[in-house]
């Protein structure tokens, strides 16, 4: 029999074996470089657009506010909705006010619905990009400015969209949620972890 | 080929393979330390049952659970998804796994390319010895605590700390693990041994469908369990060392776990299927007296459902925010699955029309098998279509159409191989008549538990639940009944086990006679414990 043979082959399994773990953790930074480059999963672009050279014709974006389970902030947005130009930069606001007795840092996730969309939508500054804390009882305002990119007309896939949402939701940073002891208080009805610190716990 | 003459039953090396023909070493060196393709296969086998026997314990009190509505056998609604974990992961990794690839593949693939034993025989008994541990792991997984209740999907946020907190989540990752690695030992070990150790004459393209199919289920072994261990790893260091693979609060994404879990689950379904897709060939052949039609078509079938099997993973997500393009092509490539699988039922149709069919106990169950199967094929490509999915997900259409494929499909493909092969492996008859007793009790008692499956997901109910609505009371007692009728059947079969073995009946070499020509037809029934150790040749 081919002893030797047989240690090639299955030399070169085991390599594919490492190879597919690999692909496997190399796919963390993979999928979020593919969301930030395809706009998948709602993820909008960063940073001006290079063509700014607006049609005239109009879109409406809505502001959406949340905050997970277990964070002490009341958190909405200034406004409702805008409806802006193509191309044009806009400033929007949000306000939070930190319920606890204590500061709390918190992380705030975004994206657009309708998906499609968000490959147009540029985000050029945005309180998102860090971390924001505030402190016990205080209250903060947060700006961001977008655009629209005017291109969202030309594409077929996007031409008949007329409103963009724009959604955050606000976590509590892993190092603040660590502090207090837990990061949600689960329901009964699932694996129990009892949140140990008044302080997360919802307001509502 | 080793001719040693001394008395290796003591001599503690514990390899039993430098024995003479019926040489066999000790108790404690023969079971433990064996290295014998055809033991080991028997210790899969009998660890497949034991993992069946369990896993369906549990499906049984689940039924009675939902028999009516209201919360009554279980203490909470944890102790309930613990319980489904347990039943997904046992009957997925410790029974049709075990028994499939682990048992017949161990048994028959050497003997059927007319190999002595596997490539790697040492490796082969780490791989089973693997095993014990990973379930021992699972059961203590239920016990410890409230249960680890995350699924056999293991979704995060659900599997995260927060929802399954304590050391029950972690039980279960390191048995998937230990499991996983027990796969990826046997998937080389097959590969190895199927490339580089047929006996001349054997090329690929004579090789028979069983070994093609077990070829085919080692390469997806080798190419998805990797991704599952990866992602169980990130799972593992979310919950125990701070890190946020999955955590949206450090950055990550739960998706991205979907993502990763179903490029592994997708194949796994197909991992779990293909060998019996090889099985339900031989018998299909054998009790009709003709070769299997289009041989070719049957074996690149089986490689190009592999091969598609990598890339439709998303259909099991179309609701997690995917955009319309991406459902339209995950939904078009996995309705492609459709035709191979569709090539092998007109084959195994084609093999019988015409043929001289002989309804031996083993070929009821392929029968039923492709039956079975193809109820469950047809709501698979009910649920591809991703418009009707976003109604159906996570419902117990979902329910049906997978016990359909799996609890109908590969479990009749396992008894089919059973009541083929029994005979073989221990040289005991199986008693006919009870058999076929066991088949139809097992045929109707699943159709009743699962059929109406399908009428209550279409009515709203989603599954994973202790409760339902009264008005879905009527379709699950009928369920219920069925599978009380199941639970029977079990016991039925124990009783077959025993009386197999304690049957005096001597079995011919090829008791099928004609209709079946593989290579362990030309053995004695049992087989020497060393086989082919002159290769055979072929014409
Ligand atoms: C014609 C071939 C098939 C098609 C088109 C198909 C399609 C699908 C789709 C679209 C789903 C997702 C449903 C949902 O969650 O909403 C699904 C689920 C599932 N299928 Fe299939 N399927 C096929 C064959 C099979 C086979 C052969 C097996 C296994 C032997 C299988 C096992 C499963 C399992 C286990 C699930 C549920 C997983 C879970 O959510 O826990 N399917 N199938
Ligand atoms: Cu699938």
């Amino acid at each position: 029999m081919a002893r030797r043979g047989n240690g090639i082959v299955a030399f070169s399994l085991v390599g594919v074996i490492v190879a597919m773990g690999g692909l496997a953790f190399a796919s963390v930074p993979l999928y979020r470089l593919f969301c930030a480059a395809t706009g998948y999963g709602g993820t909008p672009q960063i940073g001006r657009i290079a063509n700014t050279e607006s049609r005239g014709r109009m879109i409406t974006v809505r502001f959406n506010a949340d905050v997970a389970g277990g964070m002490p902030w009341r958190f909405a947005p200034a406004q409702a909705a805008i409806t802006l130009p193509l191309g044009e930069e806009q400033p929007a606001f949000y306000s939070a006010r930190n319920l606890a007795s204590t500061s709390v840092t918190g992380v705030s996730l975004y994206n657009v619905t309708p998906e499609k969309a968000a490959r147009y939508f540029r985000k050029i500054a945005c309180f998102c990009f860090n971390e924001q804390t505030i402190e016990a009882g205080a209250e903060a305002q947060f700006p961001l400015v977008f655009s629209i990119d005017p291109a969202i007309a030309d594409d077929l896939n996007t031409a008949d969209v007329t409103t963009i949402t724009l959604s955050y939701t606000f976590f509590p940073s892993l190092e603040a949620a660590k502090r207090s002891g837990a990061v949600a208080t689960a329901g009964p009805h699932i694996g129990a972890a009892p949140a140990r610190d008044p302080l997360i716990q919802r307001t509502n | 080929m080793t001719a040693s003459t001394q008395d290796h039953a003591h001599d503690g090396h514990g390899y039993g393979h430098d024995g003479h023909h019926d040489h066999k070493p000790s108790f404690f060196v023969r079971w433990l330390c064996s290295t014998n393709h055809k033991d080991i296969g028997t210790l899969y086998l009998i660890f497949a049952i034991m993992g069946g026997l369990t896993g369906g314990a549990l499906s049984i009190m689940m039924r009675a659970e939902l028999a009516h509505p209201g919360v009554q056998i279980f203490s909470s609604g944890q102790h309930w998804n613990a319980v489904i974990t347990s039943h997904g992961l046992l009957m997925i990794f410790f029974s049709v796994m075990p028994a499939l690839i682990g048992g017949f593949g161990n048994w028959f693939v050497p003997i059927m390319i007319g190999a002595p034993d596997m490539a790697f025989p040492r490796l082969n008994n780490i791989s089973f010895w693997l095993l014990p541990p990973a379930y021992v792991l699972i059961i203590l997984g239920q016990v410890t605590g409230d249960g680890a209740g995350p699924g056999w999907t293991l979704y995060p946020p659900l599997s995260n700390s927060t929802f399954q907190g304590g050391p029950a989540g972690d039980f279960v990752l390191f048995a998937l693990h230990l499991a996983g690695i027990s796969s990826l030992l046997g998937a080389i070990n097959f590969i190895t041994t199927i490339f580089n150790m047929r006996a001349p004459g054997m090329t690929l393209h004579r090789m028979p469908l069983f070994v093609w199919s077990i070829l085919v289920t080692a390469f997806l072994l080798l190419l998805a369990v990797p991704v599952l261990a990866g992602a169980i790893t990130m799972l593992i260091t979310d919950r125990n060392f701070g890190t946020a693979f999955f955590e949206p609060a450090g950055g990550g994404d739960p998706v991205l776990f979907q993502h990763l879990f179903w490029f592994f689950g997708h194949p796994e379904v197909y991992i779990m299927i293909l060998p019996g897709f090889g099985i339900v060939s031989h018998i299909i052949s054998t009790f009709s007296r003709k070769p299997i039609f289009g041989y070719l078509g049957m074996a690149y079938a089986m490689v190009a459902i592999g091969v598609v099997g990598f890339v439709v993973w998303a259909h099991h997500m179309y609701i997690s925010g995917m955009d319309v393009d991406t459902r339209a092509y995950f939904m078009a490539a996995t309705m492609v699955i459709a035709v191979p699988t569709g090539i092998k039922i007109f084959s195994w149709i084609a093999t019988m029309w015409g043929g001289s069919i002989e309804l031996e106990v083993p070929m009821l169950w392929a029968i039923g098998f492709i039956f079975l199967f193809t109820v469950g094929g047809v709501t698979g490509v009910v649920l591809a279509n991703a418009g009707i999915d976003q109604v159906l997900h996570n419902s117990y259409y979902v329910v049906a159409h997978f016990h359909y494929v799996l609890s109908l499909g590969a479990v009749f493909s396992m008894f089919a191989g059973f009541y083929y092969w029994i005979g073989k492996m221990s040289g005991h008859q199986y008693p006919q008549t009870l058999g076929k007793i066991h088949f139809w009790m097992t045929f109707v008692a699943v159709n009743i538990t699962f059929f109406p499956q399908h009428f209550l997901g279409l009515a709203g109910m989603p599954r994973r639940y202790v409760d339902y609505p009264d008005a879905f009371a009527g379709w699950n007692l009928v369920s219920s009944y069925g599978a009380y009728l199941g639970g029977v059947s079990m016991v039925l079969f124990v009783v077959i086990c025993f009386m197999t073995f304690a049957s005096k009946q001597k079995l011919a070499d090829n008791y099928w006679g004609e209709g079946a020509t593989t290579l362990e037809w030309t053995l004695t029934s049992p087989p020497a414990f060393h086989t082919f150790e002159e290769l055979p040749r072929l014409r």
